[in-house]
C-alpha cells in the first residue's frame, strides 16, 4: 500500500508520523506493508507530482495527503474516491467538529478527506527587538498602521533587522497568498469570492488597500530584500535562521511555526517561548470585529485508482485516531480538530501558543475552495511581485491581476466589488 | 551537408552505416538491420509522447480539475487564448530576443572569432583553449546554471570582486535577460567554435594567399572570400544552435526562474508555468507547437539570408 505526503524543508513531522503509522500498521495487519513515499518537494511541486502520480493507475498512490483548497480540484480529477461508507462506520468521526467534517466535502455533498488538524494565522514579533525600539512588549496594534507603525520604529532604531516579513511573490507560492494577501484583504470589507454568484472579485477597494499596504511595505524597505523574498528558501529561512536569530521582529505567519523550534523539529530553539510573541492580525481600519485569519489544513484521503481501498482507510483511521492525531498536531503545532484531542492537558499544555491560535478560529476565513483556485491563486502571487519589485504600481497590479483571472477562469466567473 | 558531416555530436542518433563483414553486396535488409534499435528507441520513446502532445495541444487536458477527469477535444481553443494572451505574447518576444541575443550573436559570433584566433597557433594554445571553452560546454546544464548562480548573485562571487574596487551589480534582478544571455553564451559557446574550427581548417591557405596578393585587406578577405567559403557551416550552426537555444529552460529556470516579476519568463518557462503550475497541460502543449513554428520561422529567415541553394 502506497502513503504519499510532503517531506519538505522544516516540514519533516508528516514524515515522523508516518514512519510511526507504518510501524503499528504493519504490526496490526501482518502481511501488509505500507510503502512510504515523502515527496521532497516546494509546495508548489508537490501538487504536480501528487497529481501526475495520480494519473495513472500504476502510480496512483493509496493515500494522499491533501491540502484543503485543492480537494474539489482533485475531485472533479477524478483522483479522489469518496469514503462515506467507512465514516459512518467509524466510531471516531463523531469527535471531529462540525467545520471539520465539511473540510474534505466535495460539491456532491461526498465526502473525501479526514482532516488532520488546521491552522490559523496571525503576527509573530520578537519582543527582544520590540524592547530596543521602545516598543510594548505586549503587543497590540488595532489597525494595519500600528503594524507599519511599529516597522517604521524598529527600522530606525535597531539597523541589521528586517522589521516585517510578508510572504510575497510566486517563489513563496501559496504562503504570499494565503499568509500575505489575503490576511490582508479579509481584514479590509471585501473578499476574494462572491457566494451569492458564484463568481471571483477581481477588483475592489479592499484589494486595492491590501496591495496599497504591500506596496508602502517595501518600498518604505519595510519588509524583506525583495531579491532574498523571491528565494524560494525564503520560507525556510525566515522560521529556521532569521526569527531564532533575531534578525527580523515582526513575522506574518502560520501557527505552526513554533513545531520548528520544539526539541522534535528541525531547528530547535528552546527560547522561542520567552523572545517571541503572537497577537491577532488587526483588520484594516480596527473595524469589527477586530481581528482576522485565514485557516487551511490537510486531509487524509483514500486514492480512487487504489486497489486496496478498506486498507487504506483503515491505515488514515489508524494515523488520525486519538494518539496519533495528539502526537501530531503537538509535534507539528497544528489546531485540534478533534473535540477530545481539543480537551486534553497535554495538547493545551503542549505550547505556550496553543491556545492563542486555537482562539482566532473564531475569526478565520477559509479559501474559496473551488478547482480555479489556483490559477486565481497564482493571479495573485503575481500581482504581489510586481508590486514588491517595483513594476507596477498597485492599481496597475490590481488591474493586471482581474485581466490575468478573467482569461484563466472566462470573464462570465468574475465580478468586481465597490 | 548534415550536422554530422561538420561535427560529430554526442547525443546524435547513429547514422546506418553498411554492417562490416558484409562488405561485398549486403542485401537491403541486412543494410538496414543497425537501424532497427535505434529506430525501435525513438518509436518507443519520442513517437508517442510527440504524438500525444499533438492531440493533447486541441484539447483541454489538466493535471487536475474538470479538465483530468474529462478531458474533451476544444479545437483551436488553446490557440486562440494564446493570440488573446499579453503574458504569451510577451514571453515569445522575450524568447526571440534571448535567441537572438545569446544564439545568433553571442554563441555564434563568439564561436567564429574564438575559432579564428585559434588558427595556426601552437598545437599548446589550441588545446588550453579548447580544453577550458569545451569545459563549459560539457557541464550539464544545471551544474552550469548553479555556477553562474553562484557567479552573478547579489551575494555572489562577481559582487564580493567587484566591491573591491568600489563597484556592484545585481543583473539576475535589474537586467535579468541579460544575465541569463550571458550564462547561455558561456555555455553554448564551444559547439559554434567546434563547428568554425572543423569549417575553417577545410579552407585552403592559398585561397587565402590568393586574395591577399590581390590586395584584400584583413577584413575584405573575411568578408568577401572565408566567410562565404564557410557560409553552408555558418548556416548549419545557426539552425542547431537557433534551436537548441529556443528549449533553454534550465539555465533561466535556475537563474531568475522567469522573475522577478515576469521579466525574463520566456515561452518555455511559462509553457512550464502552464502546464505544471496551473494544471493546463493542453495549453501548455499548445505553446510547445507555436514553439515549433518560430523554430521554422528562423530557419527560413538563415536560408534566405545565407543563399545556401545558390550555385
Amino acid at each position: 500500500m502506497k502513503v504519499a505526503y510532503q517531506k519538505f524543508g522544516a516540514f519533516t513531522q508528516m514524515d515522523q508520523l508516518m514512519h510511526s503509522v507504518k510501524k503499528q500498521y504493519e504490526k496490526a495487519h501482518p502481511g501488509w506493508t505500507v510503502q512510504l513515499e515523502p515527496i521532497q518537494a516546494d509546495e508548489n511541486s508537490y501538487y504536480t507530482k501528487l497529481d501526475l502520480m495520480s494519473r495513472s493507475a500504476s502510480t496512483a498512490p493509496d493515500v494522499l495527503y491533501e491540502d484543503t483548497f485543492l480537494v474539489n480540484a482533485d475531485i472533479s480529477a477524478g483522483y479522489l474516491a469518496p469514503i462515506d461508507n467507512y465514516l459512518s462506520k467509524w466510531k471516531d468521526w463523531s469527535q471531529f467538529t462540525p467545520t471539520a467534517k465539511t473540510a474534505g466535502k466535495g460539491q456532491d455533498g461526498k465526502t473525501y478527506g479526514v482532516p488532520m488538524g488546521t491552522d490559523t494565522r496571525g503576527l509573530w514579533y520578537n519582543k527582544q527587538l520590540f524592547q530596543k525600539a521602545g516598543l510594548p512588549t505586549n503587543w497590540q496594534p488595532k489597525n494595519w498602521n500600528d503594524v507599519l507603525t511599529a516597522a517604521r520604529a524598529i527600522k530606525q532604531k535597531v539597523p541589521g533587522v528586517v522589521p516585517f516579513n510578508i510572504y510575497s511573490g510566486k517563489a513563496a507560492g501559496e504562503a504570499a497568498t494565503m499568509q500575505g494577501f489575503e490576511m490582508l484583504l479579509y481584514g479590509t470589507q471585501n473578499q476574494l469570492w462572491d457566494p451569492k454568484s458564484k463568481k471571483w472579485i477581481v477588483s475592489s477597494p479592499g484589494m486595492k488597500d491590501a496591495m496599497n499596504f504591500l506596496n508602502t511595505v517595501f518600498s518604505e524597505k519595510l519588509g524583506p530584500n525583495p531579491q532574498d523574498a523571491l528565494d524560494p528558501q525564503w520560507g525556510t529561512k525566515v522560521s529556521t535562521q532569521l526569527l531564532p536569530t533575531s534578525k527580523l521582529a515582526i513575522d506574518l505567519d502560520g501557527s505552526w511555526l513554533t513545531g520548528t523550534w520544539k526539541k522534535s523539529g528541525t531547528k530547535p530553539w528552546p527560547q522561542y517561548t520567552k523572545v517571541m510573541g503572537a497577537t491577532a492580525m488587526p483588520t484594516e481600519h480596527g473595524q469589527a470585529p477586530g481581528k482576522t485569519s485565514m485557516s487551511g489544513g490537510w486531509l487524509l484521503s483514500v486514492g480512487s485508482k487504489s486497489a486496496h481501498k478498506d486498507q487504506a482507510f483503515q491505515l488514515i483511521s489508524l494515523a488520525l485516531n486519538r494518539q496519533n492525531t495528539l502526537t501530531y498536531d503537538n509535534l507539528a503545532s497544528q489546531i485540534a480538530e478533534r473535540k477530545d484531542v481539543a480537551n486534553d492537558p497535554k495538547y493545551k499544555n503542549s505550547d505556550p501558543f496553543t491556545s492563542f491560535f486555537t482562539g482566532l478560529v473564531k475569526y478565520t476565513h477559509f479559501r474559496p475552495a473551488y478547482s480555479t483556485y489556483p490559477q486565481v491563486s497564482d493571479a495573485i502571487q503575481q500581482a504581489m511581485e510586481a508590486v514588491m519589485t517595483g513594476q507596477a504600481s498597485p492599481g496597475a497590479a490590481v488591474s493586471q491581476f482581474g485581466s490575468n483571472v478573467k482569461s484563466a477562469v472566462g470573464p462570465d466567473k468574475t465580478t468586481t466589488s465597490s | 551537408m548534415s550536422a554530422t558531416d561538420v561535427v560529430a555530436r554526442p547525443t546524435g542518433t547513429p547514422a546506418g552505416r553498411p554492417a562490416r563483414s558484409h562488405q561485398r553486396g549486403p542485401g537491403i535488409a541486412q543494410k538496414l538491420l543497425p537501424l532497427v534499435p535505434a529506430v525501435v528507441l525513438l518509436l518507443l520513446f519520442f513517437a508517442g509522447p510527440v504524438i500525444w502532445s499533438l492531440y493533447t495541444a486541441f484539447t483541454n487536458e489538466a493535471l487536475s480539475g474538470v479538465g483530468a477527469g474529462a478531458t474533451r477535444f476544444i479545437g483551436l481553443g488553446n490557440f486562440r487564448r494564446m493570440f488573446s494572451d499579453p503574458a504569451f505574447l510577451s514571453s515569445v518576444v522575450r524568447t526571440v530576443v534571448f535567441v537572438i541575443g545569446s544564439a545568433v550573436i553571442g554563441q555564434n559570433c563568439l564561436g567564429l572569432l574564438i575559432a579564428m584566433l585559434l588558427r595556426g597557433r601552437s598545437r599548446a594554445v589550441q588545446s588550453a583553449v579548447s580544453l577550458v571553452v569545451v569545459g563549459a560546454w560539457v557541464m550539464p546544464e544545471i551544474v552550469a546554471a548553479f555556477c553562474w548562480y553562484a557567479y552573478l548573485n547579489r551575494t555572489g562571487s562577481l559582487n564580493s570582486w567587484l566591491g573591491h574596487i568600489g563597484f556592484h551589480q545585481d543583473w539576475l534582478y535589474t537586467a535579468p535577460m541579460f544575465g541569463v544571455i550571458l550564462a547561455n553564451v558561456w555555455r553554448g559557446t564551444a559547439f559554434s567554435m567546434m563547428v568554425y574550427s572543423a569549417a575553417l581548417s577545410d579552407i585552403s591557405p592559398d585561397v587565402e594567399e590568393a586574395a591577399s596578393i590581390d590586395g584584400a585587406s584583413g577584413w575584405k578577405r573575411l568578408w568577401l572570400v572565408t566567410l562565404p567559403m564557410i557560409r553552408r557551416s555558418i548556416m548549419t550552426n545557426l539552425m542547431l544552435i537557433t534551436l537548441q537555444t529556443l528549449a533553454v529552460f534550465t539555465t533561466i529556470y535556475v537563474l531568475t526562474g522567469g522573475g522577478p516579476g515576469t521579466k525574463s519568463q520566456t515561452t518555455p518557462i511559462y509553457m512550464y508555468e502552464q502546464a505544471f503550475k496551473f494544471y493546463n497541460l493542453g495549453y501548455g502543449t499548445a505553446m510547445a507547437l507555436i514553439l515549433l513554428i518560430v523554430g521554422a520561422l528562423f530557419s527560413l529567415v538563415y536560408l534566405r539570408f545565407l543563399n545556401v541553394d545558390e550555385k
